[in-house]
């Protein structure tokens, strides 16, 4: 052992005025994947916040342009895997744009069921960790986590019915949807969704009624309107600061122009009001299901039935941009085709990345308790910040 | 045959501390099952069926069997010897705790006193601990501690000295026994008011959520503890356990009655153990339902609401006991 190791001692001041440098992940217990915020202390204050990405990067937007139209659909659930279903939407959303493929008005309402069963997934997911930061794993956070656990594991449930996978699911494909639902599956959707609004009141009433959470969230992390929009966050945080934007009402893909949903908007900017656009959101989303279930039209699931080969679909030259509104924001997918069977260039526009880069405005000044509850009040997910 | 009195003294205390020790173990248990009640989970089931009765056992022997790591950087002395300096006055505080009349090793005439003045001793190991490991995470943890137990202490300390005011005596057997009448619990808002304030500070004292801030595992990983690992960690938690149960009988001695209940005599142990294990499961039911809540609202919780309120508490018992007498209502 070098000596050196032994006599390094960390000085620290008694008076609280000298800093301390303390890394928080990327293996930390809520570091949300890999994330790494080097934190420059003054007692428990935090000064100043160094966000470190790139732990988790896989080269995926040029794993995209060795793969064909047909091929990376399933892997493009990869960039944000805990709401797998909206990145392969804005994907095969882009492909659509170029190739001006029409998609029949069925696989469009199944596209929406499965991007708004998706949201709720990723919420239960959202609620349960966020609270598993504040709570700890050995409190009452550990008790919300396990609730929302037991309500996304049905959500899942649906989807293994659906595509055969929980996950990762490769649902979506050029043209339309991959799956048809099968038999009695929308019966089961409206026991599971009927289910989880119930749910949703009781955690509302575990949480809101409970002083302690409140007084956690209530003026921390506070994001106001124009730091908002300078910094490009979207989703949630964007709508949580009193701007109204939603990529479902402001540009309508995939028929979302046919059902009748509201946009929640809170103005306060803190953690607890992106906790209530995103409570309001579980019930919208539920909402939004049960009106697509309702009118969901017969007829064909894909206007490219039956593709034989990888290499079939075959996309004109040009590029295009698709963007739709994830669980965590605006999920953008831009693609230059050069007319072969793969794309010629993509890159990804990921919610979680834009929405992280608010983090160094709005974290220093708080505690170093209050950094963990900021953190998951955001909701990154680092399959879709490094790609 | 007729024992020496120290020798006597050693064999009570010998037992005694494998009766907590065991008690202790299983305690653990009691609360994962609880808890995985509470979070519609199973909880521990295989190791020892029915119901993983041998989990802390298994626990246990887990713990004695790992490698014992000790940093590179750490304080070899210090590190060394928190454990057992936080083991020792989580252990000590039993030594004054009478199971039943005349059962327990020492009933002194101080006995309250003896008991908190011990048990804010934990704090040292717990500092000690967060120090001399060298880790930042650690080192938070300790500042930490040392801000949370000095707050709470005082409160704690206040509300339980109602019921000594009440009954008139520091002596625990004689609290229990002035409350044949009416347990403090039921002493009209007084009593109810003290313990609540009772468990609260309990809470704060003992660590847990929503007070749990020095172990904040998703701040600062586990706090003091995080570079402990093997028979240390399994004395940490030992004594983070025995405190816990500590604090949990002396609340059912002041407040519920001790021993007290209806049947033989025979039965009054484990009437004690029943109250006790009850605030526990209370605590514990506080624990699983909360998020833990910040440094500085901590503080003020302490500082702003729950110290004045506590003196205001004993000054109107002992106006009560100035005009009524003390030794029950």
């Amino acid at each position: 052992m070098p000596d050196t190791l032994t006599k390094q001692v960390v000085e620290v001041g008694y008076g609280g005025n000298e800093r301390l440098m303390m890394n928080m992940g990327p293996q930390h217990p809520s570091s949300h994947g890999v994330f790494r915020m080097i934190l420059t202390l003054e007692g428990e204050t935090v000064v100043a916040v160094d966000a470190v990405i790139g732990y988790l990067h896989r080269c995926h937007e040029k794993l995209g342009e060795t793969l064909t139209y047909v091929q990376y659909p399933s892997i493009a659930s990869k960039t944000d895997y805990v709401a797998a279903m909206t990145s392969e939407l804005a994907y095969v959303s882009a492909v659509e744009t170029i190739a001006k493929v029409e998609v029949p008005k069925r696989a469009q309402y199944l596209r929406v069921i499965a991007a708004e069963l998706q949201r709720i997934a990723s919420h239960c997911l959202w609620l349960g960790t966020w609270c598993l930061d504040m709570g700890g794993a050995l409190g009452g956070g550990a008790t919300v986590f396990l609730y929302c656990i037991r309500e996304r594991e049905m959500v899942l449930d649906r989807f293994e019915e659906l595509t055969g996978a929980r996950l990762l699911y490769g649902f979506h494909q050029v043209g339309g949807t991959r799956y048809d639902i099968p038999p009695g599956w929308d019966t089961k959707v409206r026991e599971t969704v009927d289910f989880i609004e119930r749910r949703i009141d009781e955690y509302e009433a575990m949480l809101e009624r409970n002083t302690f959470f409140v007084v956690r969230t209530r003026g921390v992390g506070v994001i106001s309107r124009e730091l908002a929009q300078d910094v490009g966050v979207s989703g949630p945080l964007i709508r949580g600061s009193g701007v109204n934007y939603d990529v479902r009402r402001a540009e309508p893909y995939s028929s979302y122009g046919d059902f009748d949903f509201v946009v929640p908007v809170e103005t306060a900017g803190d953690c607890y009001a992106r906790y209530r656009v995103r409570m309001v959101e579980f019930r919208q989303s539920i909402r939004i299901v049960r009106q697509a279930l309702d009118g969901l039209p017969e007829g064909p699931i894909s206007s490219r039935p039956g593709v034989k080969s990888v290499g079939q679909v075959r996309v004109p030259k040009g590029e295009g941009y698709a963007r739709v509104e994830g669980a965590r924001g605006e999920v953008g997918c831009y693609i230059v085709s050069d007319g072969g069977p793969k794309p010629y260039r993509m890159k990804w526009r990921g919610a979680s990345f834009s929405n992280l880069a608010v983090l160094p405005h709005i974290v220093p000044g708080h505690k170093v308790a209050d950094v963990v509850a900021i953190m998951g009040s955001v909701d990154p997910v680092f399959g879709e910040v490094d790609r | 045959m007729t024992l020496p009195p120290v020798a006597w003294y050693t064999l009570e205390a010998f037992i005694v501390l494998n009766a907590i020790i065991l008690l202790v173990t299983y305690v653990t248990l009691l609360e994962r099952k609880f808890a995985a009640r509470m979070q519609s989970r199973i909880g521990p089931y295989y190791v020892g069926r029915p119901h993983g009765w041998l989990q802390p056992i298994a626990d246990a022997l887990k713990l004695m069997i790992k490698e014992d790591i000790v940093p590179a950087a750490a304080d070899r002395g210090v590190y060394n010897l928190a454990p057992i300096v936080f083991l020792v006055p989580c252990m000590l505080i039993f030594a004054t705790i009478p199971f039943a009349p005349e059962l327990g090793v020492a009933d002194l005439n101080i006995g309250v006193l003896f008991f908190l003045a011990v048990s804010s001793l934990e704090i040292v190991g717990l500092f000690m601990g967060g120090w001399g490991s060298n880790n930042k995470y650690a080192l938070l943890s300790a500042m930490r501690a040392v801000n949370q137990i000095i707050s709470y202490d005082l409160p704690f300390v206040f509300a339980a000295l109602v019921p000594v005011l009440l009954a008139g005596s520091l002596q625990m057997s004689a609290i229990v026994t002035a409350q044949e009448g009416l347990w403090f619990v039921f002493y009209p808002l007084i009593g109810q008011l003290a313990f609540l304030a009772y468990l609260v500070a309990t809470l704060a004292a003992e660590n847990r959520v929503p007070f749990d801030i020095l172990e904040a595992e998703s701040e600062l990983v586990a706090g003091f503890r995080v570079e402990y690992s093997g028979m240390k960690f399994a004395l940490i938690q030992l004594a983070e356990y025995a405190h816990m149960l500590g604090t949990s009988f002396l609340g059912a001695l002041l407040f519920l009655g001790g021993w007290l209940g209806p049947g033989p005599a025979w039965l009054g142990p484990l009437w004690f153990l029943g109250k006790a294990v009850l605030i526990f499961l209370l605590v514990t039911w506080v624990r699983w339902s909360f998020v833990r809540i910040r440094v500085d609202q901590i503080l003020a919780i302490s500082w702003k609401l729950l110290l004045p309120a506590t003196i205001v508490l004993l000054l109107a018992t002992g106006l009560v006991v100035a005009t009524r007498g003390a030794g029950g209502p």
